[in-house]
Formats: C-alpha cells, structure tokens, sequence
C-alpha cells in the first residue's frame, strides 16, 4: 500500500490529518478544473470547497476497484462544477464559455505573471497542435468519456486513446 | 500479456480520465493489480494530470484548509437546527446533532493540536534563542577580555621578562608582562603542563642578593582559565620570576626542587 492508498484508507475513517494531506494534494487540481468550468475564482473556490465536503462526507462510497482515488476526486469536481454553471444566475452572466478551454487560462499573459505554476506549462502548451489542446480539454477537464470524445471531434474511437496519449506525452518534458 | 504495447494503447491514460466504460475500467483494474509497471504508469500519468490541472487554478487564493473546516462546522451546525423543525424523527434529530458534534470536535481537535505545535515550535525557537544570547554575551565577555589583556601587554612601558623550563620540566615556558607604573604583571602560563591532582604552580617574585622570594600567589584556577594568562598585582621590586609546583592552596616558601620556569628581569 503506498501512501496515497494509506491517506485515503484513513480518510474512509475519518482522520482529519489524512483529509488535510489529501486536500493538500488535489486542491489545486479541483481549483484549476473548476476554475476552466466556471471562469471565476470566487465560484470555483466555492465549488472547492464543495467538492472537499463531498470528498469528507463520502468517502466511504470511493472504492480503489472502481478506478483512482484522484479519478474520483476530478469527476466529483466536474460534476459540482457543470451544476453550477445550469444555476440561472451564472448562465446569464457567463454566455460564451464554450469556445473557451484550458489553453486561455495558461495563455492569459496577464494571469500567467502570478502563476507560478504555469509559467513553465505555458511554452509547451502553445506548442501543443490544436487537436491535443482540444483532446486534453475534452478528457481531462470536461470528462468526456471516449466515446463523447470521438462523437465530438469525429475521430475513430480507437484513435481517441493513442492520440491522446501522444498528446499527453509532450507534456512529459516540462512537467515532470 | 505485451505490458509495453497495453501501455502505448492509451487506454491507461483514459483510465486516469475517468473516461472508459465501467467494463474496460474493471479490466484495467484487474491489470493493475496484476503488472507492478502498469500500476508505476498510472501513477506517472495521474502526476501529470495532478500538475498540469493544478497550473490552471488561480494563484493568488483566498481559499485554505482552515476555511474549508469551518464552513464544514457551519454546515452541520445549521443543519442540525434546520432538520428538527422539518422533521419529527427523533432519531435523525440525534444523528444531525451527531453529526455536528463530530464536525465540531473534529475542528476542535486540528485547531488545538495546530496551536499546540505551533507553541512547541515557539518554545523551542524561544529556548534557542536564550541560548544564542548567552553565547553572545559569553563571547563579547572574552571578547573585552581579550582586548583588555592584549592592550596591556602592547602598553609601552611594560617589561617583558621570559621564563624557562627548569630541571624538572625543561620543556615548560611561561611569559610575564610586567607594568611597573601600575604594579600590575599579566603572565602567560600557556607553556605549563597541567598540574597534577592535589597540586598547584605558585608564582614568586624574587630578590636576587641575597635570594628572597615572595608569593604573588597561586594560579588556582589554571586548568579551568581557557587562555591561562593571569592578571597579579606585584608591588614588589622584582629581579627575578619563577614558578613552582606547590600543594593545594600553596606554600609559604618556594620548594625549589618542584621549580618549573624562572627568568631575571
């Protein structure tokens, strides 16, 4: 059992020092998928903070055999997210989201000078050919399954895997 | 099973995604726990994933952890008060109320055991502290200690008079400063050897016609003083000094065979 695995087993019993490791370690990530969905910091801290309840509370449900603990965290995010965005109050506040994805963020220069995160991500990302930008968007932030995905780009189903994975190894270089 | 091929299918990719079919994911599961270097694969692509989502959060956040456990305690604090007027089940009354305790004290248990360690970090930053301050102050003492020797013994009109190894010792050395304007000598005991247990080096001024020697006492302290000079009052119109090794609290006259240096001035 690796650490993670030990976390999550002690977060199933509800040991808080577990929950603040955890959180520590994808609250980020939950920021950054809800901050894509929604496009306002304040919303997507508030979704955080969302997620994180759900996560605490049930913990329980979430079974390694059903697939990653982080795979777990990301569709509970993006869900929390997509149902804040059906509110009435954000769709009429935020109309044209859906020519946006992921690349904006990391490309908006004036965002990017206080991200330290994405500096080094922002060089490679650009390099990305639009087809990745857009696989990695639909995947990982939206969670397309493949199916989806292959309906949406028109791309051969069993193209979606190695494409993507393609796609995602250029990002190798810089992240790790 | 061609692990290297499985790999560059992607499918491993999609699996961190979340994006398969509960039928593939059970097969990649059980794959999983079935090649270690699948299991190592998926960890490097949830990495990945971890990083690059995390660089597209907002910097500059308003959100923690802290503020995330109180919103927590907030939530089952109202709904502890909303659900009783809503329902008449005593029992989820109590399990509400449960459930708000457990938030509580949970908060209760993190905000008491951070503020313990933060007080343990301070006690041990604090006693740190005292003990770079006694350091300090030691070494400015030695410090103007050494300052004040060293201006002595530059003073102009001081005599400086060499003492040498006698029989007994002939390998001893020793050096005495001597202002003769303030009555004062600083010898430098340096060249001695310890002296042995019981035992301590008496320092005389002596008068050489007829030989009179006179105490200028015992050098009592000599092991524990780290730079072995010591600072004597001498009123004495000294020719001559020697140091013998004497028994403890000294003698009234020098045992000349336990002679360790002496030098005329």
């Amino acid at each position: 059992m690796d650490e993670t695995e030990l976390l999550v087993k002690k977060l199933q019993e509800k040991d808080v020092y577990a929950f603040e490791k955890l959180h520590e370690m994808y609250q980020d990530s939950v920021t950054g998928i809800a901050f894509n969905i929604v496009r306002d910091q304040e919303l997507a801290e508030e979704i955080t903070q969302d997620v994180f309840m759900k996560v605490w509370n049930n913990a329980a449900s979430y079974s390694s055999s059903k697939g990653r603990f982080f795979t777990w965290i990301l569709n509970i995010t993006r869900n929390t997210a997509i149902d804040r965005t059906r509110l009435k109050a954000f769709s009429k506040k935020n109309k044209n989201l859906e020519v946006e994805n992921f690349v904006d963020i990391l490309e908006d220069s004036t965002n990017l000078e206080k991200r330290t995160n994405g500096i080094g991500i922002k060089d490679f990302v650009n390099k990305l050919a639009d087809q990745c930008k857009k696989l990695i968007e639909l995947i990982y932030f939206r969670g397309y399954t493949q199916k989806e995905v292959s309906e949406t780009l028109e791309m051969p189903l069993g193209t979606v895997k190695t494409r993507n994975r393609n796609c995602l190894r250029e990002l190798k270089i810089k992240l790790e | 099973m061609d692990i290297k091929e499985y790999i560059e299918s992607g499918v491993l990719e999609l699996y961190v995604a979340g994006s398969l079919t509960e039928e593939e994911n059970k097969k990649v599961y059980e794959n999983l726990l079935l090649y270690p270097e699948l299991m190592q694969e998926v960890k490097n692509i949830e990495s990945k994933v971890t990083s690059l989502t995390a660089a597209v959060a907002p910097d500059e956040k308003e959100y923690s952890f802290k503020r995330l456990l109180m919103k927590m305690v907030d939530e089952s604090a109202r709904k502890a008060k909303v659900v009783p007027l809503q329902s008449k089940s005593s029992n989820l009354i109590q399990y509400t109320g449960w459930a708000a305790s457990l938030v509580i004290g949970m908060f209760l248990f993190y905000t008491v055991s951070q503020n313990t360690e933060v007080q343990n970090q301070l006690d041990y930053t604090v006693s740190q502290n005292n003990e770079l301050q006694t350091t300090l102050a030691q070494a400015k003492s030695d410090l103007t200690n050494k300052e004040n020797i060293l201006s002595n013994i530059r003073f102009k009109d001081i005599v400086t008079v060499p003492l040498q190894g006698q029989k007994v010792s002939p390998e001893s050395y020793a050096k005495v400063y001597w202002n003769k304007g303030k009555n004062k000598i600083f010898i430098d005991v340096q060249g001695l050897p310890d002296p042995p247990e019981g035992k301590v080096y008496q320092l005389w001024s002596l008068k050489l016609n007829p030989l009179t020697p006179t105490s200028l006492g015992v050098l009592d302290t000599f092991i524990a003083d780290g730079d072995k000079i010591f600072e004597i009052t001498n009123t004495n119109a000294s020719e001559a000094f020697g140091i013998t090794l004497e028994p403890e609290g000294g003698s009234e006259s020098p045992t000349l065979e336990q002679l360790y240096t002496l030098g005329a001035v």
